[in-house]
């Protein structure tokens, strides 16, 4: 057991860090930072140099285009691009639908979808939950009946993030009434230009368009665009919402946070001294520190077991927990620390708008960032539900 | 970058773990605990003799397994899961490391008596008016010819009934609480001037408070350079730290599948309380403060080899979080029990006890807390 980096590591960390230095565009350089909302360009744009070199989809096997990369240089990878800030790519089609696709899909599926995740042709968006049914997922009502080569599909979702720049969305759907919840549910691929689609904004607490409603009416899918087999979605699911946990650690980014954070309360003043030296807040940055350090040492020690060939399993919510609580306090810290400067309401800038907005620039998307960052423990199954998982697949209860 | 133990290191784990659910059992221990002694001789020279356990950490040159810092952790943690009072901590980690670090003749001559489990040594360091500033000393001792004087008073020296040698701080020059003047003697137990009072502590083990009455100490018991002593110490105090986190972990890890088992025998409303979400809940959330503890020591073991300031501030971070997390899975843990749990009946309390010792000992979350605070956030 060593904290080491190789002498190839460290020469790919370089690499790394020589490529973003290099590529990164400037135009976006300090907007995740700052908490602006990005545009499906700016998610686009990065996401297009990553592919062109190859490096979209580090995760993925080779011969779908993965880089073959061993876990410790996806861990490097992971560091650099967050040290920079460089924009997190929307997981929908790299992390998500996927790899659903590559290990439950047909030949034609893997050919006809796959490449166009990696080129970023395709912006994938995910349609599992329902007005009736959050944390009980298993319990939804969109229906497909079948009719020739085609299902008809009607119902309901919500919380469908970025749908409103969705060509294409993975669905979870009921084509058995009678079976039991979990095994009358089939996955299906779905054009989001199909007829019979609506999406309807949802705005959220920080004023963002993030999420939106989608309605399916009589929306016709061939039944080549079902992954898997007939009722046996859930698969499809379960398999993805361990992929998705992984990543949601999100210690690297955290990482970055807590720099930022300590950079605002030294620039910021209470009394005669920075606001980092006050007692309270200080320990306050302190503890914060100290827990993503242990939430980082779990998630090595989770990749060395997947180095050991076990996969993502219930342990991954534990990182999800903590890593969504450690997410949800940097941004409470950030807010704290602007003081009165969290109040004024930004809107951005507006068509030719040049006046510069109230108050500092870290401190204008603090309060809508805090509002914003209260979906971590709530999305990617609730932290409740994160519970309940470990207390059934790990603790056996 | 390697997260893995060694095949070596799961041996040891693993020999360890088969020797001691073989001869400390929870009733085993309750009897040896209790007796005059306070200790089964028996199992200390086992561990040495038929196990090489006290080797594990030191090199092959020295008569070792040629391991250090993971393997005094295994040992620990082992040590943590049977609530074992074997005095591996001053012995091993904390002398065998000042030693270690010292080399030269003293490291030769006692290096084999450790390993072959013919010194036990205690770690006489606390001053009862010291808390946890290591260099906060009243104890003096006074160049005398080739050798030192030793007076002061040392308070709570866990292992000290048993010891055959002592590792003393004291001061040879400088003030109370000043860095410099600090030195460190490995000295014979029963040298003439030495008073005990032993006493049993709460935790399960054996402890004195020791006077030194005009003891006087040959010039070679001198432990690194004179009035110079205190990065020694600070370095083997915080490897001890992370030795306890690691024993922290083994102890927590019982008190969780303590807890696991007991809620899946015991019905209330007609099922067992393990059905409840509400309890299921808390046990999950003991589960993540042990999965935590264990990663915080991995890191401070890891990091013990780095520069002083970035060692000291591994330590408390490591040290801040098991702390807590000690606290919080004990309570749960006798919470969790119901009434039966704050009975000496259940290993489950012993386990509390031990676990609460942990909290404070080589500074509690507090202290570690401001310590990292003024190494990583200052001015």
């Amino acid at each position: 057991m060593d904290m080491e980096f190789s002498p190839e590591d460290l020469a790919f960390q370089k690499e790394v860090r020589d490529f973003i230095a290099e590529n990164y565009p400037a135009e976006l350089r300090g907007k995740q930072d700052e908490g602006d909302e990005l545009t499906k360009e700016d998610f686009l744009a990065w996401h297009k140099i990553l592919y062109k070199k190859g490096w979209v989809a580090p995760a993925w096997p080779v011969e779908y285009g993965g880089t073959g990369w061993t876990p410790t240089q996806r861990f490097i990878f992971s560091e650099e691009t967050a040290r920079a800030d460089c924009i997190r790519l929307m997981p929908f089609g790299l992390s998500m639908v996927g790899p659903v696709i590559y290990t439950f899909g047909t030949p034609e599926q893997k050919a006809r979808f796959l490449p166009r995740i990696l080129s970023g042709e395709d912006w994938w968006c995910q349609g599992y939950s329902e007005p009736g049914s959050g944390s009980d997922l298993a319990s939804l009502r969109t229906v497909a009946v079948r009719d020739g080569d085609e299902y008809v599909v009607n119902g309901q979702k919500t919380w469908t993030t970025m749908a409103q720049h969705a060509d294409w969305g993975f669905f979870l759907v009921r084509t058995d009434k009678d079976a039991k919840q979990q095994e009358g549910i089939s996955f299906l691929l779905i054009d989001m230009k199909s007829p019979g689609i609506t999406v309807r904004p949802i705005i959220t607490l920080g004023g963002e368009h993030e999420v939106n409603e989608v309605f399916l009416e009589d929306v016709r899918v061939p039944v080549e665009q079902r992954v898997y087999e007939e009722n046996k979605g859930w698969t499809c699911a379960k398999f993805l919402l361990a992929h998705e946990r992984t990543g949601i650690a999100g210690v690297a980014s955290s990482k970055r946070g807590v720099e930022r954070v300590k950079a605002i309360a030294r620039t910021e003043l209470d009394g005669d001294k920075a606001l980092l030296q006050n007692p309270f807040f200080k320990r306050k940055v302190a503890e914060l520190e100290i827990d993503l350090t242990a939430l980082e040492f779990t998630e090595l020690r989770s990749l060395a077991g997947a180095n050991a060939g076990k996969g993502p399993g219930p342990e991954s919510s534990l990182l999800k927990i903590k890593g969504s609580e450690i997410q949800q306090r940097l941004t409470e810290l950030t807010l704290e620390a602007v003081g009165h400067y969290g109040a004024p309401y930004f809107r951005g800038f507006g068509e030719g708008d040049n006046e510069h907005p109230i108050g500092p620039d870290y401190a204008h998307r603090a309060a809508p960032t805090y509002f914003n960052m209260r979906k971590t423990t709530i999305y990617g199954g609730s932290n409740e539900i994160q519970r309940n998982i470990i207390a059934k697949m790990v603790l056996g209860l | 970058m390697d997260f893995t133990y060694t095949e070596t290191q799961d041996m040891i784990r693993d020999t360890l773990s088969r020797f001691l659910s073989d001869t400390y059992d929870f009733e085993t221990r309750q009897k040896f605990i209790n007796s005059d002694s306070g200790r089964d001789p028996a199992i200390w020279t086992a561990l040495a003799q038929e196990l090489g356990m006290l080797g594990a950490a030191f090199s092959e040159e020295q008569g070792g397994l040629g391991g250090g810092a993971l393997e005094n952790a295994i040992v620990m943690e082992e040590l943590g899961k049977v609530i074992g009072i074997e005095p591996y901590l001053p012995t091993v980690v904390i002398a065998g490391g000042a030693l270690k670090a010292v080399g030269g003749a003293q490291a030769d001559a006692m290096i084999p008596e450790i390993i072959g489990g013919n010194a036990i040594v205690a770690f006489a360091y606390a001053e009862p008016q010291g808390r946890y500033d290591l260099a906060n000393l009243r104890t003096t001792a006074k160049k005398d010819g080739a050798g030192y004087v030793l007076n002061g008073h040392k308070g709570v020296v866990y292992a000290a009934p048993w010891a055959t040698h002592l590792l003393v701080t004291a001061r040879t020059g400088g003030g109370q609480r000043d860095q410099d003047g600090v030195s460190l003697f490995l000295i014979d137990a029963n040298l003439p001037g030495i008073v005990r009072r032993d006493y049993p502590t709460v935790d399960g083990n054996r402890a004195s408070e020791i006077y030194f009455e005009n003891v006087a100490v040959p010039g070679d018991a001198l432990l690194g350079g004179e009035g110079a002593a205190l990065p020694l110490i600070e370095q083997i105090v915080d490897e001890a730290t992370v030795a306890v986190c690691a024993e922290a972990t083994g102890v927590m890890q019982k008190l969780h599948e303590g807890t696991l088992e007991y809620t899946q025998q015991r019905k209330q409303f007609g099922v067992p309380i393990a059905k409840f979400q509400v309890l299921q809940h808390r046990m999950v959330d003991m589960f993540m403060e042990v999965e935590q503890a264990r990663s915080m020591t991995i890191m401070g073991t890891l990091k013990l080899d780095l520069a002083p300031d970035t060692r000291k501030a591994a330590v408390s971070a490591c040290k801040s979080k098991v702390s807590r997390g000690a606290k919080f899975v004990g309570q749960n843990a006798i919470q969790t029990h119901g009434g039966i749990g704050i009975t000496q009946e259940l290993a489950i309390g012993h386990y509390f006890k031990r676990a609460t010792m942990i909290e404070g000992q080589f500074g509690s979350a507090d202290y570690h807390l401001d310590r990292f605070e003024q190494l990583t956030l200052a001015e």
